[in-house]
């Protein structure tokens, strides 16, 4: 019992890793850009929900969905302000700008926060769990879970089934032929990135409710997303979401045996996954 | 009839040599006339110049760009103490024993990264930094999560100490210093020297091909995997040097710091960026600005690292050649040209040529 106790909290744990992940996913998939700032922006946006709840005195859930349209703003402004410019040159520019934000972003956070530890409070419901065959499950990581599922349903439906959508993927496969089709590839990178930027405010109040953070937690946040995406392949929203749960588990199963393993288990697991099969588990296939 | 060949230097280049060996003179002979801060602070230039010259041979060269160069800083740090505590060795032999380990450390890393591409390939070495700074932090005899000190016995066992205190007529710690200090210049010469040579060579002239089309390079027989490999271990090898160097000088390690992003990868691209990404100019006009502007806004706190940030990317959006490559475009100079130029050789004047 006590080793599936362990998977299932894995995968549960997953669930907030995908969550991290599908932000990061969808922006490679429409625009080839790894955001190395990604993880960074997490942070930014719990802290945003942070300074809504406490200086407003509201709840946390209603912090997050004023924080929403804010974040879509920002990720929006940022792609048109910034990221465009870049998108022009090879892997370097694009690449390195984003390493640049997540420099200054820390750095500002710091600067306005201090580098206490913080944490979004949910009341009772945080320690709520209820159990099920001998097993305690959580109701704060159950309800991540079932967001990050909710986002994958979401983001595929608005993929497949969208006029957006259309446009995105059209995009994603071919800058030259949406331009003759007279759509401004720019406006299109702005919305996906708007878009993302909406999951990092999802991912960042689940984060936030779920332990404790502090301006430096970014760059972990980034790695454990992009792994995600890299075990999951590039092939759909579901493969980062699997990607996601392989990586809960891993991290999980190495954290029961030794504490300190939890992070190598992870990443060892996806140096194993890029070693065997480099294209992910679920690959793209064109 | 003319005949031609294909020629890299310049009279500009001939001066530059001769006035770059008469700076490694007088910066060796510095100890005779600076203080030790200085001499500390010069060391320090040193080893940045070292680094960044091989993230420049990475990035501005081989197409590679890194973000977990700080992987070989840590290794090698970590090398030398295990080296000095744990084995006993002369403090330079395990700076020597360091480098050597982590090039063959280097090789199937970088194996294992190269299976990812561009973009992927930078986040992939910062997840096999964290993975050696987990597995370090987990070496209970080097202080575990917490590091440990060299011993100041095992220091003053370095190689030619003694000749050098008397000589200076200085006690064995400064001595020391100054040993480090020669050690951290002939790595910087040789780092400068192999890089300038190597692109001159066919593993330049290959990596100008794959950089400026892989398909092409690949097509008129160029090993692409074989020479990028090349470049990530050499780069390793000098990113090795500079760290056993550092935590050999200072005499302190931990996993946090051994493996810190922002001091060993960060600040060698912030370096490189500003300075002039894809020349060997670049990496040292860089270290000098970013020393200067250390110095001076240092006493910021984060906002020091906001400034550099916003820089930096400025730099990427408005300038992306760096401050060297605007100048080399206004003025034509290049002081370590890698660029091969065909000139016309009369036969009878080949000698004059």
């Amino acid at each position: 019992v006590s080793f599936i106790n362990t998977i299932i909290q894995g995968a549960l744990l997953g669930g907030l890793y995908a969550l991290y992940a599908v932000g990061l996913a969808l922006i490679f998939g429409v625009m080839r850009l790894v955001n190395l700032a990604h993880g960074d922006f997490i942070v930014l946006a719990a802290f945003v929900i942070l300074g809504l709840a406490t200086a407003i005195g509201l709840p946390a859930p209603v912090a997050l969905v004023i924080a929403l349209p804010f974040m879509f703003a920002l990720g929006w402004a940022l792609q048109r302000l910034i990221l465009n410019r870049t998108l022009e040159n090879d892997l370097l520019v694009p690449l390195l700008v984003t390493f640049g934000l997540s420099i200054i972003i820390q750095n500002g956070l710091l600067q306005l926060f201090s580098a206490d530890s913080r944490r979004l409070s949910l009341g009772a419901i945080e320690t709520a769990s209820f159990s099920v065959g001998g097993i305690t499950l959580g109701v704060v990581p159950l309800l991540t879970f079932a967001c990050a599922v909710l986002v994958v349903l979401g983001l595929s439906f608005l993929f497949y089934r969208t006029p957006l959508g259309r446009t995105l993927r059209a995009t994603s496969d071919s800058l030259a032929m949406v331009e003759v089709m007279g759509i401004d590839p720019r406006k299109v990178f702005a919305i996906a990135m708007g878009i993302s930027f909406l999951v990092i405010a999802l991912s960042a109040f689940f984060m936030g409710v779920r332990a404790n953070f502090d301006p430096s937690a970014g760059p972990a946040r980034l790695l454990y997303a992009f792994e995600a995406v890299v075990i999951g392949g590039l092939g759909s929203f579901w493969g980062t979401l699997i990607g996601g749960i392989i990586l809960g588990i891993a991290q999980t199963l190495g954290g029961s045996i030794n504490p300190e393993w939890q992070q190598l288990a992870g990443h060892l697991v996806f140096l194993a996954v890029i070693l065997v099969r480099p294209r992910g588990l679920l690959p793209k296939v064109a | 009839m003319a005949r031609y060949a294909s020629v890299t230097a310049t009279p500009t280049s001939r001066w530059a040599l001769a006035a770059s060996a008469v700076v490694v003179v007088v910066l060796a002979a510095a100890p005779y006339f600076v203080p030790r801060s200085t001499l500390q602070d010069l060391l320090l230039i040193f080893l940045l110049v070292v680094m960044a010259q091989c993230w420049n041979l990475l990035a501005g060269f081989a197409g590679l760009i890194s973000v977990g160069q700080q992987a070989f800083v840590g290794l090698a740090g970590y090398a030398v103490f295990a080296g000095i505590i744990t084995l006993g060795l002369d403090p330079l032999l395990a700076v020597v024993m360091a480098v050597i380990v982590v090039t063959i450390i280097a090789v199937p890393v970088g194996m294992t990264v190269m299976r990812m591409q561009g973009a992927y390939f930078a986040v992939v070495t910062w997840v096999v930094a964290e993975v050696f700074r987990l597995l370090l932090a987990q070496w209970k005899t080097l202080g575990g999560g917490t590091g440990t000190s060299l011993p100041p016995a095992a220091l003053n066992r370095v190689v030619g100490i003694e000749w050098t205190a008397a000589i200076f007529g200085v006690r064995n710690a400064a001595a020391r210093e100054i040993l480090v200090y020669w050690i951290a210049l002939a790595a910087m010469v040789a780092v400068i020297a192999v890089i300038y040579w190597l692109l001159r060579s066919r593993l330049g002239l290959a990596l100008s091909a794959i950089r400026d089309g892989e398909v092409a390079a690949e097509s008129v027989g160029i090993d692409i995997w074989r020479n990028k490999l090349l470049a990530y271990a050499i780069a390793a090898a000098g990113t090795a040097a500079a760290g056993a160097l550092y935590f050999l000088d200072i005499g302190r390690i931990s996993p946090v710091s051994a493996f810190s992003v922002l001091d060993w990868t960060a600040y060698i691209i912030f370096i490189v960026v500003i300075g002039g990404i894809g020349t060997i100019e670049g990496p040292i006009l860089g270290t000098i600005v970013f020393v200067v502007l250390r110095s001076t806004l240092s006493g910021y706190g984060p906002w020091y690292l906001i400034v550099l940030g916003v820089l930096g990317i400025a730099v990427m959006l408005v300038a992306p050649k760096g401050l060297w490559g605007v100048f080399s475009a206004r003025t034509g100079i290049h002081l370590f040209p890698t660029r091969r130029r065909l000139e016309a050789v009369a036969p009878s004047l080949t000698t004059e040529a």
